[in-house]
């Protein structure tokens, strides 16, 4: 818990400065956007955090999301598939996709970046290919499936919760649980610390990493969906462009050290909750331009690095004296 | 544990890498409650022997032997299953894991769906504890733990996982003498209750100390075993060297210009102004516990980590942090890993040694001869008796000893005048070691001032003209090598005073 606070106060923090410059950030419209936004990279960042604590890298989430994104409403209303058998089928190609990615980066050995670079590369020059790079879209079908997207709970008056809200949490009290209190999470954990010491402590290490890039292909899959069920239609050669970068730093930002073995889901919440906040700022501020929203992103995490090192420094310094 | 019944041995083991013999038809057994320390020169086969013994290789040739039936390891897990566990040097722990998560690593109590059983982790991670008895949370990461607390760990998660059988290599090379106290006693109690042991060990006191028996391997050959009266620091000195060393004469302090001059260091590590001055040919040790401020005390001078105060070489003053000028002045600083901080262990040995001075080699633009440094590479390869003699293979494949004589031989390169080492000789074998010493008498013969730190008493008496002994950062005490007592130096060292 202690690891999260510093990047709750920032947290904090931001969301207080923006509300106090531009009361709209508290507008229900707002928070109810922001919430969205927050579950959907929220549910990705929980994937690539799974990657990261085995020391690896998803650089692919963004592509994999581009291909089941765009592939879903393809298939529905161009191919004219039942959703029932869509869904499901995308869902486990996206999982398929991340097992084969674990599979070349246990089996052939071959480095996680260069594993998924590749694979960045292959899935959007894929779905831009199916689709001759036309934009996709739902037009009025599928409003029933759409609400897991874009559905709204209403709470009061003008405030709903988002449906993709609800998913995420769902999918994160699993994802706690998995790594915290199951055998396959300790082993997760293990192999991030020390890859070694858990290959002869008799923990079956490939099988273990292969899981956790077939889970981050499978929540990536789930983020295309709920993405594009979300906005509704989807352009093969910009449609989660970035979005792994995202993932990567909300998972960094809520602790997960990129050299393995450590990080929390409630952290990657948090960091994924922080990078759209700081996205919101960036559009509501208005002595912000626009356009320097990923100098602006870049910055602020440089920041947070910075002043994590340092506070690991002074403790370190204090134990030892 | 287990009541041990049983036995393990190794039956005329062989074992080849390419075409180098590092094992010939070895025989060795280890039966339930006995001390069995393998000792021998680097490059002897220790290593090799005990990796055969827990799985790592397979052998050429010949058997290992659980209870008197054949078994094969298919590798440590393999072997940790039939009660062999070894607990390497590195120990194999994870860091940022707590102490219950690492003490039970790899067989969790789980109930439904993979579900962890905090209760029964916790009792189990209890009992594993007291067996050898250490007294630590159990919630704290292990990288919290000094390092003869770990070791306990790794040898707690050993004993837990049935283990009847622990490789314990190089257990006390990086141990303070406390802490080496402690270990050494639970590995007697652990005996006593019927665990066989295997120690591997370049410190000969401790074989002395605690083995029932003692293999001497030899290029890969089981030259003698000992047991009772015959465990004998000179016994086994002659049967792993296979010939007497000579004890080399102390000379006395050579009168000479003073050429490394430190007044009123001051750093993070080091709370007090320290002084002292190294002369020419003067050869001076920094004693001291781990944690003492020896290892950071050689990096502030070499200019790797900040400091205040007053450094001169050769009346020159050094300014801080700054190790190119450090090299371009003349000082040099051998540092403590030689893995990992001294040495690139893909490279050839040509690369390591010509690293250095390469800068000396370079024309116009950094360009580089093709063939540039091949001379400097080979005259450290002969100077310092490198074996095998030749530059362009992988330092990673040579011996501890060989790797450590690479890396003291890249500095001699660019003759230095004052040579900073750190541990000069850990993990190298008596015979390297000697050698190392010898080169290094020679070195300040010829006018090299040298600065030293060793955890290895041996070493810092018989290395060194003067004593400076470090306790917690600060100077304790300044003693001379001839009139010192290794009884004094520990009471400086633990922050008392010398009688």
């Amino acid at each position: 818990m202690k690891k999260v606070l510093g990047i709750l106060t920032v947290l904090v923090v931001v969301s207080v400065v923006t509300a106090s410059i531009s009361p709209s950030f508290l507008s229900s419209y707002n928070i109810e956007n922001l919430l969205r936004r927050s579950a959907l990279f929220g549910i990705i960042g929980i994937g690539a955090s799974l990657v990261i604590i085995t020391g690896g890298i998803d650089l692919s989430i963004g592509s994999l999301i581009c291909l089941i994104g765009c592939l879903t409403p393809w298939f529905i209303t161009q191919v004219g598939l039942s959703a029932w058998l869509v869904v499901p089928g995308l869902l486990l190609l996206a999982a398929a996709l991340g097992f084969t990615h674990g599979l070349l980066v246990t089996r052939l050995k071959l480095q996680p970046f260069l594993v998924t670079l590749c694979g960045l590369f292959i899935y959007r020059g894929i779905t831009r290919g199916i689709l001759a790079d036309n934009t996709v879209g739902f037009g009025t079908a599928e409003s029933g499936l759409r609400t897991l997207g874009n559905g709204r709970i209403p709470i009061t008056d003008g405030f709903a919760l988002p449906a993709p809200l609800l998913i995420l949490i769902v999918v994160a009290v699993l994802a706690a649980l998995l790594l915290r209190r199951t055998v396959w999470g300790r082993h997760l954990l293990a192999i991030g610390s020390n890859e070694t010491a858990a290959r002869h402590c008799g923990i079956a290490v490939d099988r273990v990493k292969i899981g956790a890039y077939a889970l981050c292909g499978l929540l990536s899959g789930i983020g295309g969906l709920l993405f594009v069920l979300d906005t509704g239609s989807a352009q093969p050669s910009n449609f989660g462009n970035f979005y792994e970068l995202y993932a990567i730093a909300a998972a960094v930002l809520g602790g997960c050290s990129l050299r393995g073995g450590e990080g929390t889901i409630v952290g990657v919440l948090i960091g994924a909750t922080l990078v759209q906040v700081l996205r919101n700022s960036i559009v509501l501020i208005d002595d912000i331009p626009d356009n320097i929203e990923f100098a602006v992103i870049g910055a602020i995490i440089l920041l947070a690095v910075i002043a994590d090192e340092a506070v690991r420094r002074t403790v370190s310094r204090r134990k030892s004296s | 544990m287990t009541p041990a019944s049983g036995v393990i041995e190794a039956r005329s083991v062989s074992k080849r890498f390419g075409g180098v013999v590092a094992l010939d038809s070895v025989t060795v057994s280890i039966l339930p409650g006995e001390i069995v320390a393998v000792i021998g020169e680097n490059g002897a086969g220790k290593s090799t022997l005990v990796k055969i013994l827990c799985g790592v290789h397979p052998c050429d040739e010949g058997e290992v032997r659980i209870d008197e039936q054949p078994v094969f390891l298919a590798g440590p897990a393999d072997a940790f299953a039939h009660g062999i566990a070894r607990i390497p040097q590195e120990l194999e722990l994870c860091d940022s894991m707590t102490v219950a998560e690492n003490l039970l690593l790899g067989r969790e109590p789980a109930g439904q769906f993979g579900w962890v059983d905090e209760n029964a982790c916790r009792s189990a991670a209890r009992n594993a504890l007291e067996q050898v008895a250490l007294d630590v949370p159990l919630d704290i990461a292990v990288s919290e733990l000094g390092h003869g607390q770990r070791q306990l760990v790794a040898i707690a998660r050993a004993l837990d996982g049935q283990a009847r059988v622990l490789l314990l290599d190089e257990p006390t090379a990086t141990l303070s003498p406390t802490e080496t106290k402690v270990l050494l006693d639970r590995i007697q109690t652990l005996k006593k209750s019927g665990a066989a042991i295997v120690l591997i060990t370049h410190r000969l006191g401790e074989v002395e100390q605690v083995a029932d028996r003692v293999v001497v391997l030899r290029d890969g050959h089981h030259v003698a075993t000992l047991e009772g009266d015959q465990i004998d620091r000179d016994e086994m000195v002659r049967q792993m060297v296979g010939r007497d060393l000579e004890p080399a004469a102390m000379e006395s302090i050579p009168p000479g210009q003073v050429r490394l001059a430190v007044q009123g260091l001051l750093s993070n590590n080091h709370p007090d102004p320290i002084h002292f001055e190294v002369k020419a040919g003067e050869r001076i040790a920094l004693a001291g516990l781990v944690g003492a401020g020896r290892s950071e005390l050689l990096e502030a001078l070499f200019g790797l980590r900040g400091r205040q105060g007053q450094v001169q070489i050769d009346q020159q003053l050094l300014p801080p942090l700054n190790p190119g000028h450090s090299v371009e002045v003349g000082i040099a600083l051998v540092p403590e890993e030689r893995a990992s901080q001294g040495l690139a262990l893909q490279r050839t040995v040509a690369d390591n040694a010509m690293l250095p001075g390469l800068y000396r080699e370079a024309g116009a633009f950094g360009w580089l001869a093709p063939n540039a440094g091949e001379n400097t590479a080979t005259e450290v390869v002969q100077k310092l008796g490198v074996r095998p003699g030749r530059t362009d293979i992988a330092a990673g494949d040579l011996s501890g000893g060989n790797q450590q004589k690479v890396v003291i031989g890249k500095w001699l390169a660019l003759d230095p005048g004052v040579l900073l080492l750190d541990e000069p000789t850990r993990g190298v074998d008596v015979g390297a070691r000697e050698e190392i010493h010898q080169r290094l008498r020679e070195l300040s013969r010829e006018g090299v001032a040298i600065l030293f730190a060793s955890s290895e008493m041996e070493e810092v008496l018989a290395l060194s003209h003067r004593i400076i002994v470090m306790h917690e950062g600060r100077i304790t005490g300044t003693l001379t090598s001839s009139e010192a007592t290794e009884e004094e130096i520990l009471a400086l060292a633990t922050g008392g005073s010398a009688a």
